[in-house]
């Protein structure tokens, strides 16, 4: 699937396409498909999101989403020395899940 | 330390509105990121893989408790309750909000700090020798021409977009504790024959994908003419540096391309120009900002330690350096606890690392670059005390030098050009040293660590190197031998493929074993190399 | 020769001075030195401004042009003209925005025509920025050592 990322031009934080709007979690990203390019200029141009780029990914059994590059995984979780800031603080197996 | 005036103050202050107003236009959408990407860069402003980052300067890497404290403060209040300290004696906050970065840079304004130009294509934070004022080595002081370069460099009109980064640094012995030669201009004050006080000049030194050395371009410049000599390098370099190719566009293409001659003669020529456009700051100024350098009133104490505490005195052979006055010492406070970031340091230790200033070092403290905090002036008598504290706040590791204090950039795990994780090597490393014993067996041995070719944590530099490259989507490492930014400059070489996570740490396991088979004396790691060569370390790892 | 090149007066949206605009087009710095008549000449980044020096005396406009504004060295094309001692008017065009106002008037730049005109209270504080400056140039104001120590 390919995947519209980017980071909140305000705040900063790193986040997905859903299809209707912006989240910080990658399992809510949506499948952009063929409308990226386009939902990407929208939704820049409107100040929604900052550098936004699309990358591929695969909608993994259980629902969840997985970036294909480890950059985009370690962005979507957090950085990798300090589980405690990451979005899945209490989440012991979280960091299998970069690598 | 250097206090500002109201002009100082003033520049500050117009910065930081300045930015309140780029801020405004680019979250109200009437300048696009092209446009305030630029400008946000000119203070210190990235956007990494996680949030915005924004880098302070601390010009050569001098600070004063209160600014620390703030520099604590503004971790807790504006970022996760961290910072990260740099090899370019600048901190790095990680999760910054651009909504917030005008308020910070107030923040900052009022205790005379600021991002100006810590990043961006002009003349960078300049960075200098963090014995300074302290060492019993030196000439002089480097930091009073450091802060007039500073001054001439801030705002500067014709140099603001110069074909690359540009990075100085003034030093003042000879020994080098500050990577002179690896500067786009290195600057070392020198006496000449006559017992004149100037500046030797370099050029053309860097790492990033080309590692060069920079030659010496001017054995002496007076000190009435060194902004003038300065003015003169940079007008050849803004105006024949290439601007093609990125890669290419830092001085050290120039002068490996012209050749350092003729660098040189172009050097001449705009310099003799120059004497007579009169650019030159006024004698008098150098002559006013001395004095806030001059010496704190130290006092005679006891010149030894009790060694009765091993771990104390353990402490103080690797973590404090030799001080111009007998009853002093430089204490180095390592932020590399084993097992842990390279470089980070809590709101909570930069305000403790404030207070021990306050009370143990005449109110200062000193970035590396090596990553780590000095109190530049510290009583022998005092040294029990501060170290107990230390101790108790988990910033006593007695491992300076060593390879448990090794140069970690911040790698994959913030930083969005990097191809591998630098940090949890350095983890790894320091946890498995540490537990053989092997780190005190070592002695100095240099580990440098870079997630990208840009070389951010030196590894080209270091005794052993180490740089993450992308190997079809994974992270592998390359291991580098011999490097040395020390005076007697050098740079490292690759070994040969490269390794994944762990056998890299393997690598680091078998070349230092190498070393500890083959030493011979007080030979250090490096010294070994050099004698022996790269070959038994190449068959030690790949026979 | 090139008549298409130069900006137009009308494209001029700040000028500090009072003498009469040069109403015809800027040749390049090549055919500037092959024609003994040309009143105004235009800059590239990559021309060396010195070869204009013999001429300085019969140039009534240089314009320098920044095709990107990230590309500095009209700056130092600026300066050495003025330290040569050229009086004429002196024109940054193209990608000239407001952020970069105060440093090419501090250069001697003394007209400036960008490709996209500029918000002009934006403007008017830009080059308003600096109280004071730290760098002596050729624009002649006193720099703050200068002012430190008594002028
Ligand atoms: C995380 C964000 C960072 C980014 C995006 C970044 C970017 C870069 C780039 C692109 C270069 C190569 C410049 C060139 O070769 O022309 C570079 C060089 C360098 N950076 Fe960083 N850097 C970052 C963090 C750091 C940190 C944390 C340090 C200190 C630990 C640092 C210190 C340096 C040094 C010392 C160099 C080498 C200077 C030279 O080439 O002469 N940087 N950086
Ligand atoms: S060396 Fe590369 S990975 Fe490390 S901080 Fe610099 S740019 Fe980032």
């Amino acid at each position: 699937m390919r995947v519209l990322t980017g980071n909140d031009l305000k705040t900063g934080d790193v986040i997905w396409w859903t299809g209707e709007g912006w989240s910080r979690h990658v399992d809510a990203a949506a499948d952009a498909g063929e409308t990226a390019e386009q939902v990407l200029a929208a939704e820049e141009a409107a100040l929604r999101v900052n550098v936004p780029y699309v990358i591929d990914a695969a909608r993994e059994a259980d629902g969840s989403v997985r970036p294909a590059h480890i950059k985009d995984r370690i962005r979507a979780l957090g950085p990798t020395v300090r589980p405690d800031l990451t979005l899945k603080p209490k989440d012991p197996e979280a960091l299998d899940w970069i690598i | 330390m250097y206090k500002y005036d109201s002009y100082d103050q003033a520049m500050v202050d117009a910065r930081v509105e300045e930015f309140r107003d780029q801020a405004r236009r680019r979250l109200e959408g009437s300048l696009s990121e092209d446009e305030f990407k630029p400008l946000r860069l000119m203070n210190g402003l990235y956007l990494q893989l996680h949030a915005y980052m924004l880098r302070v300067a601390i010009p050569y890497g001098t600070l004063n408790s209160e600014q620390m404290s703030v520099l604590g403060d503004i971790a807790d209040k504006y970022d996760r309750g961290y910072g990260h300290f740099t090899t370019r004696q600048n901190l790095q906050y990680n999760w910054i909000k651009l909504e917030d970065t005008a308020d910070i840079l107030a923040d900052l304004a009022k205790v005379e700090m600021h991002a100006i130009q810590t990043s961006g294509n002009c003349i960078r934070n300049i960075s200098s020798d963090h014995f300074a004022g302290a060492s019993h080595d030196e000439l002089v002081d480097p930091r009073p021409y450091a802060e007039l370069m500073r001054q001439w460099s801030s705002f500067h009109p014709e140099f603001t977009y110069l074909p690359r980064k540009f990075k100085i640094c003034v030093i003042a012995s000879e020994k080098d504790r500050a990577a002179m030669r690896l500067h786009d201009i290195g600057v070392q004050i020198v006496k000449n024959e006559t017992g004149e006080i100037g500046a030797r000049f370099y050029a053309g030194g860097g790492m990033g994908r080309t590692p060069m050395i920079a030659p010496m371009i001017r054995e002496f410049v007076p000190l009435d003419q060194l902004i003038t000599y300065a003015e003169a390098c940079l007008r050849v370099y803004n105006r024949y540096g290439r601007r093609d190719n990125k890669y290419k566009a830092r001085i050290k293409i120039l002068v490996h391309e012209l050749g350092r001659d003729e660098y040189v003669r172009q050097v001449e020529e705009e310099f003799a120009h120059m004497l007579e456009q009169g650019v030159e700051p006024p004698l008098e100024e150098i002559a006013r900002i001395k004095p806030f350098f001059a010496d704190p009133a130290f006092e005679d104490g006891p010149k030894q330690v009790d060694r009765s505490d091993p771990d104390f005195a353990l402490w103080v052979d690797r973590n404090t350096n030799r001080h111009k006055h007998d009853s002093y010492v430089s204490a180095v406070i390592s932020l590399k606890p084993v097992g842990g970031i390279p470089g980070d340091a809590t709101g909570d230790q930069m305000r403790l690392m404030a207070k021990l200033a306050k009370q143990y070092s005449f109110d200062e403290l000193r970035i590396m670059h090596t990553q780590n905090v000095v109190l530049p002036h510290v009583k022998i008598g005092d040294l029990h005390a501060l170290w107990t504290e230390l101790e108790a706040a988990g910033l006593g590791s007695p491992n300076l030098d060593t390879i448990e204090d090794m140069i970690a950039c911040p790698g994959l795990d913030y930083c969005a050009l990097a191809n591998a994780r630098s940090i949890p090597l350095a983890q790894r490393i320091s946890e498995r040293f540490d537990a053989s014993g092997k780190t005190e067996k070592l002695g100095e041995l240099k580990l440098k660590i870079s997630g990208c070719i840009n070389a951010c944590g030196h590894h080209h530099a270091g005794h052993i190197g180490i740089l993450g490259v992308d190997k079809k989507g994974l992270e592998n490492y390359q291991l580098s031998l011999g490097g040395s930014e020390a005076e007697d400059t050098s740079l490292a070489k690759i070994t040969g493929p490269g390794f994944t996570e762990d056998g890299v740490i393997e690598a680091v396991d078998k070349v230092t074993d190498v070393y500890l088979d083959q030493r011979e004396g007080e030979e250090r790691f490096l010294d070994t190399y050099r004698r022996i060569g790269m070959a038994p370390f190449k068959e030690a790892l790949y026979g | 020769m090139d008549n298409a090149l130069g900006k137009s007066p009308d494209e001029v949206q700040f000028r500090f001075r009072n003498d009469e605009m040069v109403d015809h087009a800027a040749v390049t710095v090549d055919s500037c030195c092959d024609q003994t008549n040309a009143t105004a000449v235009r800059i590239e980044p990559g021309d060396d401004a010195r070869v204009l020096l013999p001429f300085l005396d019969r140039l009534a406009l240089i314009e320098v042009n920044f095709p990107a504004f990230g590309d500095g060295r009209g700056y130092s094309s600026a300066r050495i003209l003025r330290e040569a001692g050229f009086t004429g008017e002196l024109r940054a065009v193209g990608d000239v925005g407001i952020d970069q106002l105060s440093h090419m008037r501090r250069c001697g730049f003394d007209a400036f025509a960008p490709d996209k005109p500029l918000n002009e209270e934006d403007a008017k504080r830009a080059f308003a920025t600096w109280e004071n400056v730290y760098q002596a140039t050729i624009d002649g104001r006193q720099t703050i050592p200068q002012i430190r120590h008594g002028g």
